[in-house]
This record gives C-alpha cells, structure tokens and sequence, in this order.
C-alpha cells in the first residue's frame, strides 16, 4: 500500500532530524541572490578626462556639461570630479542623470568620443564598474589574453564557380524536415551539394547577394557558407520570426513578435537593454548587436478620424538604402526616422517629421541625378489627404532631407509606390475615388528620376482596379493586372486582365512617353514575374484551385511587328503557356534562363512539389515531393565584368554559343548512350535470369516426375470428359469488324 | 483502349480475377454476390448467390470448373461456375481476405482475419476439382501469424512455397507441405500494409502492391527484390502482364482521405510500368474512385480494373500497346529474329 498524507507524516518525514545548517547552499545563494536596486542606475562614470586643479574645475565642467546633455539631462550639480591630495582631479568624474535610459543611451553614444584633440572619453555605468571593477574581481597580474592564430576561411564566394564549368546555379529546397542545396541540372535530377535533416526550424533565406544561408531556429539565426557549409555567424534572438538582410549584406535585421527578455544569468550576444525589445539591428561582420527597437504600437485613429484596422506588422519594418549607409523606419502617420550606419545613430539626431505619412520606399539604386553633384540616397514617401491639404508624393534626398520633387493629388484613397530596380522610374500607383466615393479609378504617376527636375507623367486612367504592377528589372516597360471587381472572399477570384505598357520610340538615348502596348482580357492571371534580366516576362495564376496557368512572353520578339505597335519600343509574342497545378510560387533563376515553380505544403497539401522551365516556357523537369515546403535559388553578386567586357560579350555571342552548344549536345548524346547500355544491360540481366529459373524449374519437374506444363495435362483430361470423341467443338466465335473511323478534332 | 464498363455490382469492388483463358471475368464486391463476366463483351455470365457478407476474394481453378470465395460472413465457398450450384462451405472464426487456388488447382489457401481474439492465419483445404465429388471438411494445414498478420497470400511454383504479405510491410515464405516459415524479410516500408500480391505465369516471382506507394517484383525463392516501381499514389493493386514486359498498378488515395478533391488530385489511373526498366509508360483513366484491384488477362490480350466506384472497366489492349518497344528491346528481338532464320 501507498503511504497516504497521514502516514506520510508521523513516518516519512522527520523535521526535527534534519539539520539545515549542515547543508551547504553558498553556491546557490551567489547564483540566485536577488540583484537589489542600488540606486545606481543612473550614475554613469567618465573616464580620459583632462587634469585640472579646482580654478580650472568649472570650465571643463561646462564643456562637459555640453557633450553630456545631448543624450540626456544632467546639470553642474550632478557632476562629482573627485580630486586628489595634490590639489588635482583625477581624471574622472561622476554623472547623474534624470533617468537609467538617459545613463544607458550616455554608455552606448559617449564612450569612446573625443572631448577635444587630446582625450577620449570612456564613459562606463556605475553599476558596471562595481560589478566588473570590484576588489577581486580583477586579477592583479596582467595576463595578455590569448589571440587565436589566424585561420584561413573558405572562400565564401566559392558557389560562382560551378566545378562542371557550365555556370549553374544553385538552389536550396525545404522539404520535410530537410534542407537541401543542389546544382540545377535541368532535365536531370538535380546534383546535390549538401542535404541535413532539421537544418531549420521554419524556413531558410538566402543572402542578398549569395553568401551565407540562413537557418531559423528558436534560439536564433544562423548564416551558414563556404564550401563545406560550416556555420558562419550565430545571432541569438530568441524566439526570431523573421530575418532580413541589408543589401550588401553588412547588416542584418531580426524580428520576434515576443519582446526579448534576458534572463537573470545574462545572455550570450544581448545586454539588459534590449530587454522588451522586438527588432534587433546587428553588424554580420562582427556578429554583434548594434541596436534594438520596440515595436511600435499602430496609431488606433487615422488621419480622417475612422478608425483603421491595425496593420498585421509592417515588414520589412527597416528598410535600407541602397548602399547600407541608412536604414530607415515609418512612425506611421507621424515621421519617418532614418539611423546613421555603422552606429545606428538618428540622422541629425532627429526624426523626419512627415504629418499623416503612410508609406515610404528607398530607392533600390544608388540614383545619380542629372545636376546633382553630392552624394545621396533617394526615397520617396506619400502623406494622405489632411483636411483640405492635399494628398502628396514626395521624394526625399538623404542627408540633406530635402523633397527634391513632390506632387499634391487629390480624392486619393490609396497610394502605393513601386521603384524601378535601378531607381531610374519610380510609379506611384495612385487609387482614386470619386467625389461620392462610390467608384474607384487608377491612374500611374510615372517620376523619371534621373531626368532634370524630375518630371511626372500620367500614364493611363484605368477604370478597374490595378491588383498587380512590376517594372522590367533594367528596364523601362511594365505590366499591370486589373480586375473589375475588388478582390474580396469570393469563392471563385474574379477575371482578370493584363496589360502590357512601353516608351515610345523617340530621338537618340530619351525615353519617350509611357503608352498602351497591349490588354489580354478574360485572364485568371494574379502574379508577375520578370526575368532578372527584363525582356521575358511570366504571368501566373498562383494560390488558385481553378487555374495555374503560366504564360511566358516576350517583349522583344525578333519576328514580325504589328503596324500599330511600330512607335513602340516593344514587340509582344507569347512563347509558351504552361500549366502547374496547384502551384504556389514561382521564381526565375539569377541568370534569366530558367524558372522554378512549386506548390509549397505551407499553402495547402495537393501535389506539392517542383518544376523547372527554361525561359521560353518549356517544361524541363517537374518532380512531386511529400511535404515540399520551400524553393530558393542562390542569388549571384553583381558582375565584376565592366560595361565595355559585357558589350564585347554581346556582339560575340554567337561564337559563344557556339561553344556552348556543341558542348550541351556531347553531354548530352553521352548521356543518352549512357542511358541505353543500362537499359541493354537491364534487359540482358533480366533475360539471363529468366533463363537460369526456366531451367532450374523445368528439372525439378523432371525430379518430382511431374509434366512439364501441369495445366495442360488437367486441361486434356477435362476436354475429355467435356467432349467425348475428342472432337473440338465451336462454340461462338467473334469477330470485329470497323465500320467507319472517324476522327473529329474539337477546340 | 475502349473499355467494356460492367456495372453489375453496387459497391465497391474487391477483387477482379480472369480464367486461365482468359474469356471469363470473376469479380467480388462488397455487396453479398459474386459476378462472372464474358471477358470480350461484358455479357454477365451469372452470378453466385449465397453469401450474407461483403466478399473480398475469389479465385478460379485452371479449368474453370471451380471457384473459391471468401468473405466477411466468416466462410469461404466452393461453387460450380457453369451452373453456379453451392457445392461446399467452410466456417472460420474471422472473415477471410484472400483465398487462391495452386497451380494444379488442388490446394487452396485461404487468409483468414485477426479479430475478436483470433489471431490472423492462412490455411489450407483439400480441393477435388469435380462438382460431384465430397469435398473434405478438414484443414490440411493452418499457418499462424503471430507476429503481423497475413493480408494477401498465394501459392508459388510446384506450391513448393506459401509466400503471404503482411500488414506490417514484410513478405513471408511458408514451407507449401509443413507450412514452417522460412525466410520473413522486411520489402515495403514498416508499418505499411501489402494490399496484393499477385504471380507472374509461371509462379516463380510475383509482385506486391503496397501503402508505401511501391510496388516490387520479388523472386518467390529467395525473396529477393528484382524491380521498384514507385508511384505517386498509395496502390491496392498489382498485376503483371504476359506477352509484353509491364506492370499494372492501380490505386488511388483512400477513400476516406479524399474529401474536396476531384479526380485529377485522387490519382484514380491505372498506370503501366515497364517491368523490366521500371519507368512509367502510360496511365489509363476512367474510374472515379481508388482502383481496389486490377488483372491482367492471362492470354495477354487485355486488363480489368475494379474501382472503389463500383465499377470494372475490362480494356482490350489495342495495337500500340503491342507494337510499343524501347530500342533496346527491339534491338534484342530483331537480333533473335536474325538467330532464328540462321
């Protein structure tokens, strides 16, 4: 029987035997003692101060004062300058400011400024100092600490050089519970490079230029690279959902919908002051935090008193100019607050103060403009309408925060802004309503960047709504998709149409006006997808159960052009039509010469899996995958080629091609006579056996005194008794005879 | 391929089996009678009445004098095809899954359920192929499966061996006389149950249908595996073609699985591997449920295909099928046709 409660304490349990003081809990005491509030936390001590005697004393105070009042409030009296027995200060001095976040932002922005030519100041939390400075806690000798010796690393750029010499490219796909990367063979399975089993925890996400692949895991992210994919860097956000990189890859963003809490113990990467924090801004070069964000609550009432629905979580929250200098984020509705790179300090140590903004976009290139001398990165932003101010598109200049161009609209409902890859166009897809805001119409304000003054074209009045926009990549032409209906929870999407738009031809290197090219009617399509390399173009039906049509066109088809388009700047042509059912996603390769589409388990569990086209549309492979969740081709750095180099690579292409032809045939026909002498080996294996079992059945037969064919002899013996005589009766016999053949072919 | 569409029955279909001729059709479902067919026309011979559970196997002797079936009512049932006169039953415990004839159609074996405390087993019964004969009550043997049970079962060559194919994904050989287990090797993914079995001509491999969405090609001597063919689709069913170098697997997501999918997404196709490459070479659509079983005509002319659908499609096979060669195998029988007129 099992001791009950009552016999449990007469028995089990002797208090009065047991000596507490015998156990010895120092160990625990040092790990779980409660840190009690000093009262510290608002002292911060400044260390690399000059000497002065007590004359000298109030002038350096004031100087100080200056510097130390830009990150918070601190006054004479909160300055403690010890001195010594000489008659001289120390070289150090405490300060108390108003508030702990004032003393923390004093460590993080002061410690290592200079003060004047001669000194730098160390400015350190008091708190610190008693922690890590304390008697005992600093070894008396000096021991130099220990410097790894240096280690070469693996060329992280290795991936360029495919070791077939074909110029593949690579991609990685999540499928189950294992990552994988492979070369992409075409028609040919895929030959694979690295394949691990819980690689990630939710997805994988390459760097923007190629380098490192990085894995999600509660712990945090890691960047793994090199040619034998070790792990690169390790950034502990506990608990990250999404990662993103600035565009040279210097800088990387985490964000957690859970606010970090550090533990008692510490942690590894993070510090006390990003507890509650969401956003974590660190420098991939030294795998270190820079900075940490809050979310920031969305405003509950919008410009015009309605109460707007708060967005999900706007992301990328931190968006990044072009060369990683600046990284900027919306205050919605308020200010747009742009952050100095390496520091992650306020520009001019304030916020860009923009009533009602609701967006805003960096350019994705560095912009030269025609006339601007200085060096500068470009965004554009747009504000709504406020009372009787008109709605405005602006286009900022960073760090001389100037509106280099804006343009007031009115009866705006919607704006949305949308970059041409190089920054050369920006459109502004502008929703309008009219006055009795019953119907709705879309006009495209088209800001040519980098011609003088910045000059806005309208391009069309569409009466449906635009669902859809892309510019070509290094182009000047773009497509759109309209629908009549606004896009709602309907069962069965509504049509859709697309349209196709390009310059006009004009006078040498102008570009001429945006116009009409071509509208495809009655279409499902939902999604656009350029070649990285503009001209091609797929236009795709994605998360639908209906359609998933894949068109793929040209926009420069070297065949016969249409009369009507002959001012035109582009030749339309659909290549091919392609169809991936259930397909979720699509994504061109790099290099413009293929592309992949998968319908990923993450969106529904129907033929999951991949397939891979070459850019006119034919299919080259497809492959079903349980559980296929996830394909990324490996993105390429820029060319190192100059302008010059590629020309020359142009004119010569049929040289090249040449080359590379013959070589793909002789892989090509090798493959296939492979293919054949395994077949011919297959069959012969199978035919050699067949004879060998023949044989050996036959003389077991023999052996057991049994007829070779046993059926035969039953069937004999019921022929027999079935018919007497022997006599082989007819019974029916059939005959088909084909009257007329007919063949109809039904569009 | 125009198939002759015989909706005789009004559930679902459990096995399809041809005669050794291949002009008579036998097919069971789960709705109490069993179905015999003129293979060319779709002409219903007659059926055979008498059981009062779904059945789920029948099978025929070699001169189609006899027909063994086994049902959910606990009985297997002997009856005379031509007049479809009950000549014979037999009780068991648990229903019975499987039941075939031996090559000589003396012996039949039959699968019986694990149930109600009964484990799983496959027995034996003496067979006298004549209508007028008394057939013996006893069990020649009786095989246990202790381990997991058996759901398909078949004789091989000389009934030398009783191979059975488990639910746990592994394939047994039984000593045909004693019915002492020799080899149980482990062929299909753990856990995924084999759903056919079924011999080629002269019963020396045989092929097995699984979950695992494979099926293989295993010699009945050494169980040892020749050929995968790997499908996108759980498959029920197995069959190897005479005459030309293919496999027929049917399958289809079950179902119960198949809630808003249509068709397309069921993969309700039979599909025609080539046996010896074990590539894929064509598919044939039609049913609107999971294919349960499929035969191949002995004679090598047609197929039969049993769908969850109620119906079975019998398909002749039209020129194409017997014209289709790889160029290494039209390689072999132009070099065999040059031997031959040496």
């Amino acid at each position: 029987m099992a001791p009950s409660y009552e016999t449990l304490r007469d028995e089990n349990l002797d208090e009065e035997d047991f000596d507490y003081d015998e156990v010895d809990v120092s160990d625990l005491k040092e790990k779980y003692e409660v840190q009690l509030e000093q009262g510290y936390d608002t002292f911060v001590v400044i260390d690399g101060l000059p000497e002065v005697t007590e004359e000298q004393k109030p002038k350096l105070v004031k100087f100080l004062l200056k510097k130390l009042n830009t990150v918070g409030k601190t006054s004479e009296d909160a300055i403690f300058m010890p001195f010594g027995d000489h008659g001289k200060s120390l070289r150090f001095a405490f300060v108390e400011y108003s508030s702990p976040a004032e003393a923390a932002a004093a460590v993080r922005q002061l410690d290592y400024s200079p003060l004047d030519k001669k000194h730098t100041l160390r400015v350190n939390k008091m708190t610190d100092i008693d922690r890590y400075g304390r008697e005992g806690r600093i070894d008396e000798e000096y021991t130099p600490p220990h410097i790894e010796p240096f280690q070469e690393k693996e060329h992280l750029r290795s991936f360029m050089a495919d070791p077939t010499g074909r110029g593949r490219d690579q991609f990685v796909m999540y499928r189950g519970d294992t990552v994988g990367v492979f070369w992409n063979n075409e028609k040919d399975q895929p030959e694979n490079i690295v394949d691990r089993p819980h690689w990630t925890e939710t997805f994988v996400q390459w760097s923007p230029l190629g380098t490192y692949l990085t894995s999600v895991h509660q712990q945090g992210v890691q960047l793994w690279g090199g040619a034998s994919w070790t792990r690169m860097r390790r950034f502990a956000h506990p608990f990250v959902n999404l990662v993103a990189f600035s565009p040279n890859e210097n800088y990387l963003v985490t964000w957690s919908n859970r606010p970090i809490s550090i533990p008692d113990e510490g942690h590894p990467q993070l510090s006390i002051d990003d507890d509650g924090k969401n956003y974590v801004i660190w420098d991939i070069e030294t795998n270190k935090p820079i900075r940490s964000f809050a979310q920031q609550d969305t405003p509950a009432a919008g410009p015009d008193g309605e109460v707007k629905k708060p967005a999900k979580f706007p992301w990328p929250a931190f968006k990044w100019s072009a060369d990683d200098k600046y990284v900027a984020r919306l205050n919605q509705g308020t200010s747009i607050s742009v952050y100095e790179l390496p520091n992650m300090n306020l520009l001019d140590k304030t916020t860009i103060k923009l009533d009602g903004v609701v967006d805003f976009d960096w350019a994705p290139a560095t912009v030269k403009r025609d006339g601007v001398k200085e060096y500068e990165q470009l965004f554009c932003f747009w504000t709504p309408e406020i009372g009787s101010n008109p709605a405005r598109v602006g286009l900022m200049s960073i760090p001389s925060k100037q509106v280099v161009r804006s343009l007031n609209l009115f009866s705006v409902s919607d704006a949305k802004l949308h970059w041409q890859s190089e920054g050369a166009y920006l459109c502004v897809k502008v929703d309008r309503h009219s006055k009795s805001k019953k119907s709705q119409a879309t006009t495209l304000e088209i800001f040519r960047v980098k011609e003088k003054g910045v000059p806005v074209e309208v391009v069309d009045t569409i009466k449906d709504t635009v669902i859809n926009f892309a510019w070509e990549p290094k182009g000047d032409r773009f497509v759109t998709i309209t629908t009549t209906e606004p896009v709602g929870a309907t069962a069965v999407p509504p049509k859709t149409s697309v349209a196709f738009f390009c310059p006009e031809k004009a006078k040498g290197n102008a570009v001429g006006n945006f116009k009409h090219l071509r509208t495809l009617e009655k279409k499902n399509s939902n999604a656009i997808y350029w070649s990285p390399k503009g001209r091609f173009v797929v236009v795709a039906t994605v998360h639908n159960t209906q359609s998933s049509d894949l068109d793929f066109y040209d926009l420069d088809f070297e065949g016969e052009k249409p009369e009507s388009d002959k001012d035109l700047t582009a030749n339309l042509q659909l290549m091919n039509t392609a169809d991936h059912y259930g397909v979720t996603d699509v994504e061109w390769d790099p290099s413009g010469r293929y592309v992949a589409t998968w319908a990923s388990a993450w969106k529904h569990a129907m033929e999951n899996g991949y397939h891979i086209y070459d850019f006119r549309g034919e299919q080259l492979r497809e492959e079903p995958i349980e559980k296929f969740k996830q394909w990324a081709w490996r993105p390429r750095p820029p060319t190192l080629l100059s302008k010059e180099e590629q020309k020359q690579i142009r004119k010569n292409l049929r040289e090249f091609s040449r080359v590379f032809e013959q070589e793909d045939a002789e892989r090509i026909s090798s493959a296939d006579v492979a293919v054949v002498q395994e077949r011919r080996r297959l069959l012969e294996d199978w035919y050699n056996w067949r004879e060998v079992v023949e044989e050996e059945i036959a003389e077991e037969r023999a052996e057991l005194g049994l007829p070779a064919d046993p059926i035969e002899e039953l069937l004999k013996a019921k022929a027999a008794e079935v018919a007497p005589n022997g006599e082989e009766q007819v019974i029916e016999e059939i005959m088909e005879e084909v009257l007329e053949e007919t063949e109809e072919i039904v569009n | 391929m125009r198939p002759v569409l015989l909706s005789g029955h009004e559930r679902a279909l459990t096995q399809v089996k041809y005669n050794r001729e291949g002009d008579l059709l036998f097919s069971t479902a789960k709705d109490q009678h069993i179905c015999a067919w003129f293979a060319h026309n779709g002409e219903r011979l007659g059926t055979y009445q008498g059981h009062q559970g779904a059945i789920w196997t029948v099978d025929v002797d070699p001169t189609s004098t006899i027909i063994a079936s086994g049902s959910a009512d606990n009985t297997i049932r002997l009856w005379e095809v031509k007049t479809g006169k009950l000549l014979k039953t037999w009780d068991f415990p648990t229903a019975v899954k499987r039941v075939e004839f031996n090559e000589d159609g003396t012996k039949l074996l039959g699968v019986t359920e694990k149930r109600m405390g009964h484990l799983g087993t496959i027995v034996v019964l003496d067979i006298k192929v004549d209508p007028e004969a008394e057939q013996s009550d006893e069990k020649a043997l009786t095989i246990v499966c202790e381990e997991s049970k058996a759901t398909v079962a078949g004789w091989s060559y000389l009934s030398k061996y009783i191979i059975a194919g488990h639910e746990d994904g592994s394939v047994s050989q039984y000593d045909g006389k004693t019915g002492d287990l020799i080899y149980n090797v482990n062929v299909h993914e753990l856990g995924s149950p084999i759903t056919d079995l079924q011999w080629n001509q002269d019963r020396t491999y045989f092929i097995t249908a699984s979950k695992d969405k494979t099926a293989k090609l295993i010699t009945a001597k050494e169980l040892e595996v020749l050929k995968t063919y790997v499908a996108d689709t759980p498959l029920n069913s197995a069959a190897i073609t005479p005459k030309k170098e293919y496999v027929i697997l049917g399958g289809g997501q079950a179902a119960m699985d198949v809630t808003t999918t249509s068709a397309r997404q069921g993969k309700f196709e039979a599909r025609f591997y080539h046996k010896i490459f074990e590539e894929e070479i064509g598919r044939v659509r039609g049913h609107f449920g999971p294919l349960n079983t499929v035969a191949a005509d002995p004679t090598g002319k047609g197929y039969a295909s049993g769908g969850e659908d109620g119906y079975v499609r019998v398909h002749q096979f039209d020129k194409g099928y017997f014209d289709f060669n790889y160029e290494v195998e039209r390689e072999r029988l132009n070099r065999l046709a040059a031997q031959g007129g040496n």
